[in-house]
């Protein structure tokens, strides 16, 4: 399943380093990244594919939320069709 | 390939403007239950109720993990209760509405729909005697929703039902008087009532639909608003395409929820209902979007016309985006559930004849509006008859939900806690209508009725 990643919050050393692990950690698998900073606030959208994790989407999505509260981030884990019926027709 | 404002405009809308899925309610036919014995019916309603909804809610919960938007409510509804009752005293009513509220807590929902009966033309026993439960009923059960559907466009308006139910909805307040007459709130009626409204509390399984199906309610009043901010300078004409485009996003999003839930619950597909339903929640006003159109305060002049046009640019955004459009599809007008109605209406801005007005060019009709707690039986059913009256005029879906709040007046509020919110009590006329609703009979159908 393709999910995307959302992370957004105040800039520090590191976010994508521990958003990253727990994808590698997890068997998900990073297919494109963008990542802004801009007036302090980091920005970035990494969209996933799970299929090959043994984990469920629930147990991966509260991971990375988790790791987002712990760094003072807001962190939305998504499946990609939300965005595809909201955008594209 | 997305792009990153795109997703981070979803985001927004789900995290600061309120988005989301308002209802997945799932409708259950009844008329493979009918026996008779009224025990064996409630063994039969409850087995079939738990069993096909039984997963509801679980599956709503998980689809709203998965796509990360919030899903509201998960509801059921039910083939009018009148219709499935044969011969049944009052007494078995209330006993059916006891278990079609166990059936629901069972299932975790909070409301099911479709206690109703519908009297148009005229009312059979099992109609009147449903109709004289609903005091009790709704007293005895938390969860029971009711409606009445009381003319249409091709039947005329019962104007003897109209008059009963200013009655029953007296008594029901007077019944609930200790919680805010709250019975009133689960209680609708309806002139030209829709049979796959996914929408408490007006919902029940019409007829006409098959054994079960999935009807969703999307809703979103604060991305429209936030959208309408957006462009302070734009002309009307550019607002209606920005109200036309947002109800598209939305709805494609309702779309989507609703084709996941049919499959995962392996229940074909209904509707998807294009309402924009308001919560008390600040940001989640209907109100708000008419004064972000440009009215100081909502039920000002210009109130009908801001509405009209967010009604129709939300319905032909909504149809393009929904393989089949239905329920109420508009935009709704409950005072206590609106933080701007609510404020409208305690500055007296926004008033009863106002509301009246506006819902000639929106769905539902005088929602959640609490009136002075000595209202007379007559006066009540003389409100619903103009309101029904607007509804068969005008071809479409008209209701009305009013509180006689027992023990209170103007200047007073009653408060529901939750989705219902809270209402301040609106002056109506004092003058009496009792004679015109004594006379009783049926208001013939209008001349346009005749279209084959």
């Amino acid at each position: 399943m393709k999910a995307v990643i959302s992370v957004i919050g105040k800039d520090k050393v590191g976010i994508i380093a521990r958003i990253s692990k727990i994808c590698a950690e997890n068997n998900v698998n990073i297919n494109d990244i963008t990542q802004k900073v801009l007036h302090d606030t980091f920005t970035m959208i990494m969209w996933v594919e799970m299929e090959a994790s043994e984990k469920d989407f629930t147990t991966i999505a509260k991971e990375l939320e988790a790791a987002g509260e712990e760094m003072g981030l807001i962190i939305h884990v998504m499946h990609e069709d939300v965005f595809d019926s909201m955008h594209r027709i | 390939m997305l792009r990153r404002s795109e997703i981070l405009e979803t985001i927004k809308m789900i995290d600061e403007q309120h988005l989301d899925i308002r209802t997945i309610t799932m409708g259950i036919s009844l008329l493979d239950c009918v026996d008779r014995d009224v025990d064996a019916f409630c063994d039969r309603v409850y087995e079939k109720i738990t069993r096909l909804a039984g997963n509801l809610v679980q599956t709503g919960d998980e689809i709203a993990r998965t796509y990360g938007i919030p899903i509201i409510n998960k509801r059921v509804s039910v083939t009018p209760i009148a219709l499935v009752t044969p011969g049944y005293s009052v007494e078995d009513m209330v006993k059916v509405a006891k278990t079609l509220e166990k059936a629901a807590i069972a299932c975790g929902i909070n409301f099911i729909g479709g206690y109703s009966a519908l009297v148009h033309k005229a009312a059979t026993p099992s109609d009147i005697n449903l109709i004289q439960s609903l005091p009790v009923a709704l007293k005895e059960t938390s969860r029971v929703c009711s409606s009445i559907n009381v003319a249409t466009t091709k039947a005329g308006i019962n104007l003897d039902a109209i008059d009963l139910m200013g009655k029953i909805i007296r008594e029901c307040a007077e019944a609930t008087a200790e919680e805010d007459s709250i019975g009133c709130a689960k209680l609708v009626v309806f002139a030209n009532v829709p049979e796959d409204n996914p929408f408490m509390a007006g919902a029940f399984h019409g007829v006409g639909e098959g054994d079960c199906v999935i009807n969703v309610g999307v809703s979103g009043p604060g991305v429209v608003s936030s959208a309408i901010r957006k462009h302070p300078d734009a002309n009307i004409t550019e607002v209606a395409d920005i109200v036309k485009k947002t109800a598209f996003k939305i709805t494609r999003m309702g779309q989507m929820v609703a084709n996941e839930a049919c499959k995962r619950l392996n229940v074909p597909f209904g509707i998807v209902d294009l309402s924009l339903a308001p919560t008390p929640a600040v940001g989640d006003s209907v109100a708000h979007i008419l004064e972000e159109m440009g009215l100081e305060r909502c039920g000002t002049h210009g109130t009908t016309a801001c509405l009209a046009l967010l009604n129709d640019a939300v319905n032909k955004g909504g149809t393009m985006a929904s393989s089949h459009v239905g329920g109420l599809s508009g935009a709704f007008i409950p005072v206590s559930e609106d933080a701007g109605m609510i404020e409208a209406a305690q500055l007296g801005t926004l008033t009863l004849d106002k509301l009246e007005a506006m819902t000639a060019v929106c769905s539902v009709g005088l929602d959640m509006i609490a009136i002075p707690g000595d209202t007379p039986a007559s006066t009540i059913s003389a409100i619903i008859a103009d309101e029904i009256s607007i509804g068969v005029i005008n071809n479409k879906t008209t209701a009305v939900r009013v509180i006689p709040a027992i023990g209170k007046d103007v200047g007073d509020s009653v408060a529901f806690g939750g989705l219902l919110g809270e209402a301040p009590i609106m002056p109506i006329h004092r003058e009496s209508s009792e004679k015109f609703i004594s006379r009783g009979g049926r208001i013939p159908a209008p001349i346009h009725s005749l279209r084959n």
